[in-house]
């Protein structure tokens, strides 16, 4: 992850660079539809796919020593946070390579020397562990952020309400990411939340909420790296509310019976990210073209990578369960 | 006589009581549109409308609660916990409420709510979406647990668990939606604390549950060719339990073994060994054998995840054990 500029302005080349990075997640996400499609890999798998700029725009805006937690659409957080393709396929496929060692799977992916606390299974329960994680770093004195990533279908649950309003209470350097892409499984936002914007549920607990157009990776940055500053200043977390959307099922194999053709059409052809990135960077077919070869030779590399490695042992299962 | 799967019967359940009895309504998490996660309410929202067919937030806590206090007054909710591992999430108002209002209030009120939920290895969902916890609940005065096996009792027994004016903690086994039986025309309802004996036999008793009551006929099958004839019992009631049946049985047998897809550690296999060494202790020719998870988080690869969760050749095992023979083990 190379580090860009500390202020205001990015160049054309680290946009490229998010450029990238936001296409070798999609690549690898639709590579993994494909091989969970040919029956290659087990599990519950969820794509973020139209949510890269999220997972990027925030990662890339970290300090070094900063750590996510992230939801079970954690693919592009763990990506984005360091975790090589390799590793994170490898996991998919169950192996010992992978970034849980075979033990997590898409749900559970960690990688806790790159500071990612673990993806959740459970919606909010990331939350109070971002929270106390914040806690120490303020404890310690250390210059360091914790990032919680959750949909908006988490903002119901109580360990969202409560971690909201502890972190706000102890003033401790988090920064929340709510990705509101609209929906929770099939319960449209209208039909799981009673108002329309959700940063008032952070402004109840008196924390500072910053609203941001999801699909516009540089205006992720830009917030997420205010927010760290401010998280990292010891004026309190942050909330961010990240307009974004879902332009895929749920989980994959989803028929969305309960999502109108019309509605997912018009999101496709309207909210693509990475569309976006490339008509604001003016890129030429040719140009990504190469790009687009370079990431798909990464993921294909991974899935070799990933077939290629070891199994654990039936009886591994029994490892890990005491320190 | 229509054949249904075990997830037909259980929706067949709900729309009958929802067509016969305005009290009974249903909720829970995309159980409307999308008819759940596993397809179980699909339909019902097309014809009981969305006021009855109730789509929540992700909030498990608040929906077991409102369906408790619906309850209390006087309907009769099934609230869905879309994974038993969310049970949780709920487990406060289950536990605290649900199952003590009628005591502390000193009988004055009744709770007749029911929370169905499922859960259970097989597909590598990892350590938060497939375990096995109604021994918890077994544990709590106050709650009546039911865990179904197959099509007809799914369906009689979730009847009697929405008329019952208790509170019923209602487990369903992922793996066994598909499994299809013709079932009668007629629902017959399936009295809460019956068990049903599956399969008669002389020389070894197999009190099973769940997942585990097919891979013990399974096993069964097996052992006969073995020349062991094993009888298998399915409580289908853990709480209450029908003890009687469970004890006649080994009296019979002489030899018990217990088997359960969950954690073999205070599982409910060791409240069944109990009773049983406790009220058969003179008729029992061997230990009580358990078969059960090992002691394990579910692991997300399968090789594992297929070596922490126990099989028909686990069953044949303890069964063997039981009648002293060690070979296969
Ligand atoms: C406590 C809990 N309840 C229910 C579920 C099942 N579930 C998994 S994802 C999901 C929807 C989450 O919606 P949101 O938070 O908006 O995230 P998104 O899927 O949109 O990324 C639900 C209900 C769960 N994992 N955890
Ligand atoms: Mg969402």
């Amino acid at each position: 992850m190379a580090k860009v500029e500390q202020k205001g302005t990015l160049s054309k080349s680290d946009l490229r660079e998010f450029f990238r990075e936001m296409l070798l997640i999609r690549r690898f996400e639709e590579k993994v539809e494909e091989r969970f499609r040919a029956g290659e890999l087990p599990g519950f798998l969820h794509v973020a796919i139209g949510q890269e700029a999220v997972a990027v725009g925030v990662c890339r805006a970290l300090e070094e020593g900063d750590i996510i937690a992230s939801t079970h659409r954690a693919h592009g957080h763990t990506l984005a946070k360091g975790t090589t393709p390799n590793e994170l396929m490898a996991e998919l496929y169950g192996k010992m390579e992978g970034c849980s060692h075979g033990y997590g799977g898409s749900m559970h992916l960690y990688d806790i020397e790159r500071g990612n606390m673990g993806a959740n299974a459970v919606v909010g329960g990331g939350l109070p562990a971002i929270t106390g994680a914040a806690l120490s770093f303020k404890l310690r004195g250390e210059p360091r952020v914790g990032v919680a990533f959750f949909g908006d279908g988490a903002t119901n649950i109580g360990t969202f309400h409560e971690s909201l309003n502890l972190a706000q209470l102890w003033q401790v350097p988090a920064v929340f990411v709510c990705e509101n892409n609209h929906w929770a499984e099939s319960t449209p936002s209208w039909q799981h939340m009673p108002i329309e914007d959700i940063s008032q549920r952070a402004v109840a607990y008196g924390m500072k909420a910053v609203k941001v157009d999801g699909q516009d990776v540089e205006a992720v940055y830009k917030a997420a790296r205010r927010a760290l500053e401010h998280a990292r200043g010891g004026k309190g977390p942050v909330f961010l509310a990240v307009n974004t959307f879902r332009l895929v099922g749920h989980y994959i194999g989803d028929p969305q019976v309960y999502r109108s053709k019309e509605e997912l059409e018009e999101t496709r052809a309207t909210q693509d990210p990475i569309e976006h990135l490339r008509t604001k960077l003016e890129m030429s077919a040719d140009e990504v073209e190469e790009i687009d070869s370079e990431v798909k030779e990464i993921v294909e590399g991974a899935v070799e990578f990933a077939k290629n490695g070891t199994d654990p042992k039936p009886e591994d299962a029994l490892k890990n369960i005491y320190a | 006589m229509p054949e249904l799967s075990y997830r037909e019967a259980v929706r067949d359940a709900l729309s009958r009581a929802m067509r016969d009895d305005e009290d009974v309504f249903i909720m829970g998490e995309d159980i409307a549109e999308m008819g759940g996660s596993m397809g179980v309410t699909q339909g019902l929202v097309d014809e009981f409308g969305p006021e009855r067919v109730r789509n929540t937030p992700i909030s498990e806590m608040a929906l077991a609660g409102a369906a408790i206090g619906a309850a209390m007054q006087g309907m009769r909710p099934v609230a869905e916990i879309m994974y038993e591992d969310f049970l949780t999430l709920a487990t406060e108002q289950i536990v605290n409420q649900a199952a003590k209002h009628r005591y502390m209030s000193g009988g004055q009120v009744t709770v007749p709510v029911t929370f169905r939920t499922q859960g259970g290895a097989g597909w590598s969902p990892g350590a938060q979406h497939a375990q096995q916890l109604e021994s918890w609940f077994v544990h709590i005065p106050g709650l009546k647990v039911v865990f179904a096996s197959t099509p007809t009792d799914v369906r009689g027994l979730l009847w009697s668990s929405i008329y019952d004016d208790n509170p019923v903690v209602f487990f369903e086994h992922r793996t066994l939606y598909g499994i299809k039986e013709d079932v009668p025309d007629e629902l017959e309802p399936i009295p809460l604390g019956q068990a049903r004996t599956h399969r008669r036999g002389e020389d070894v008793t197999v009190i099973a549950t769940g997942r585990l009551v097919h891979e013990a006929l399974a096993a069964a099958k097996e052992a006969e060719q073995e020349g062991i004839s094993v009888e298998v019992v399915d409580p289908r009631t853990l709480l209450p339990l029908d003890e009687e049946a469970l004890i006649s049985s080994v009296k019979k047998t002489n030899r018990c073994v217990v088997a359960h897809e969950a954690v073999v550690r205070g599982g409910f296999g060791a409240e069944v060994a109990a009773v049983i060494q406790y009220s058969a202790f003179d008729w029992l020719d061997a230990p009580i054998e358990r078969v059960g998870a090992k002691f394990s988080p579910l692991p997300f690869a399968p090789v594992m995840e297929e070596f922490v969760v126990p099989h028909a050749g686990d069953v044949l095992n303890a069964i063997r054990r039981t009648v002293g023979r060690t070979d296969g083990n």
